[in-house]
């Protein structure tokens, strides 16, 4: 039985309030109609991971304030980022499965009042959309079907690897964003090395290698000719959108590939407009897959 | 003759710690890295740059050579897309390793990417990551979004200081960009 009336505690994050709300946007639409319940993460703080390379225990204590958090309000946590979620989630399953790395992490937190007791557990959306609400109810929900178009998708390595923390009923996600997609009626195209890395994170000591990574994966997407790009992961959506015109010049080659946040596909598929799921903000302009959308009749 | 005098003279001698592998989490497993390069096989960094190689960072963790690893620039070039950790034959945590290897660099020898050093005051200032300008946090009204909360700043930098990491950030040196040599 999928819970009928899933409640979220939502964590933000960082990236996407400061510059990816079409994610949030679309996100909050489609989670609404599908009858998921949103309650905002009251004082939340950045997930830590960005802190890891530098101090792995300062990290793992900022993570920890956060399901501190979700453990007073008694609510599990739904993420949109796949950072938020990799860390967050590694972490809580370090804090449960080792008691030293809970002994020690409870004593930074017992400074600020806080105890971490393991009641809660973290998921990102593709989480919620297939073991929440159900593939069925998500069916029930399509009243456009997008079978004119043929997309591909991009899950995103901290959704994916480490497995140790990633598997879920020892399913691993590789398959669950093509699943979610197939849904609206549009078809999937396999390509080569779709669980690569899209080189984000780095970007801030060095542009040359994710550039060469995004690259490379754009080239991949268009040999298959898919007409967009499907990402659940602010980062990869910004190496492959917002940095797309970047890679075309540095490599002098075109690829004008719209990328989409999957809430965006899906509500286009249940009947949004454009507008009200802030595909405008996007920087490849996705006209002609609009054009093939609307004017399939 | 002169060829070997040259050779030794220009040599460095590089200082061996056994002990190092004790020092780092996460690595006490890398006794059973038998030098296979299946991570740096998989490792898209080093497909595009044989400057970053999983393999031999780990090799020279075994071997102790502490300080050419602390200085090794190619350290930050992980992107941490856990392909390594998957793909080890032994079970081998590469990427952590790395990233023990980049928290005792900083620890011990206070230097760290700038925008690492950027993203950490951030937090302290604000609770995020970013400075999310006052137009942004205004322009979530008219998108219909909630409002965006205020961390409590006061139990973020009491985390910091009980972490003894308030100390290094406000004393610590940056660089900016990592240079790749093949």
């Amino acid at each position: 039985m999928k819970n009928a009336n899933p409640e979220y505690l939502i964590f933000l994050g960082c990236t996407i309030p400061y510059r990816l709300t079409s994610y949030e946007v679309s996100a909050r639409k489609v989670l609404k109609t599908l009858g998921v319940k949103l309650v905002e993460m009251p004082d939340f703080n950045c997930c830590g991971y960005p802190i890891d390379l530098v101090n792995h225990e300062l990290a793992s204590a900022l993570a920890t304030r956060n399901l501190c958090l979700a453990e007073e309000k008694e609510m599990n946590i739904l993420t949109l980022c796949n950072g938020c979620f990799g860390f967050l989630n590694k972490v809580n399953k370090m804090l449960k499965e080792d008691e030293g790395f809970r002994k020690k992490i409870n004593k930074d937190l017992n400074e600020i009042g806080m105890e971490y007791k393991g009641k809660v557990e973290v998921k990102h959306l593709i989480h919620v959309l297939t073991e929440d609400v159900g593939f069925e109810k998500i069916r029930q929900n399509v009243k456009k079907s997008l079978s004119m178009i043929r997309v591909a998708q991009h899950t995103g390595c901290h959704l994916l690897r480490p497995s140790k923390y990633t598997l879920r009923d020892g399913l691993d996600g590789h398959t669950l964003l093509k699943e979610l997609i197939e849904l609206t009626g549009a078809e999937c195209l396999d390509y080569v090395d779709e669980g690569e890395c899209c080189g984000n994170p780095i970007i801030g000591v060095n542009e040359d290698i994710p550039f060469q990574m995004a690259r490379e994966k754009l080239e991949h997407v268009k040999k298959v000719n898919a007409q967009a790009l499907i990402t659940v992961c602010p980062f990869c959506h910004i190496m492959y959108d917002l940095n797309q015109p970047l890679i075309e010049r540095r490599f002098n080659e075109r690829f004008r590939i719209p990328v989409l946040h999957y809430p965006q596909l899906l509500g286009l598929a249940m009947g949004f407009t454009p507008e009200e799921l802030a595909i405008n903000d996007l920087r490849v302009k996705p006209i002609e897959l609009l054009n093939s959308i609307y004017n399939a009749e | 003759m002169a060829g070997l005098k040259h050779i030794f003279e220009n040599a460095t001698v590089t200082r061996i710690n056994p002990r190092f592998r004790h020092e780092m989490a996460d690595a006490e497993k890398l006794l059973l890295c038998f030098q296979c390069g299946t991570c740096t096989a998989g490792c898209p960094v080093s497909r595009f740059s044989s400057f970053y190689n999983p393999r031999k960072i780990a090799r020279m963790v075994q071997l102790g050579l502490k300080d050419r690893l602390l200085s090794d620039a190619a350290l930050w070039l992980c992107t941490t897309c856990y392909t390594c950790i998957d793909n080890c034959p032994q079970g081998v945590e590469v990427a952590n390793i790395v990233r023990s290897l980049r928290n005792l660099s900083v620890k011990e020898r206070r230097v760290m990417p700038l925008i690492s050093k950027k993203l950490a005051l951030n937090i302290l200032r604000s609770g995020y990551a970013y400075i999310i300008p006052e137009s942004r946090i205004r322009r979530r009204i008219t998108q219909g979004l909630p409002h965006l909360p205020r961390s409590n700043l006061k139990q973020i930098a009491k985390l910091f200081e009980v972490t003894d990491f308030l100390g290094v950030i406000e004393n610590v040196e940056t660089f900016e960009k990592v240079e790749v040599k093949e």
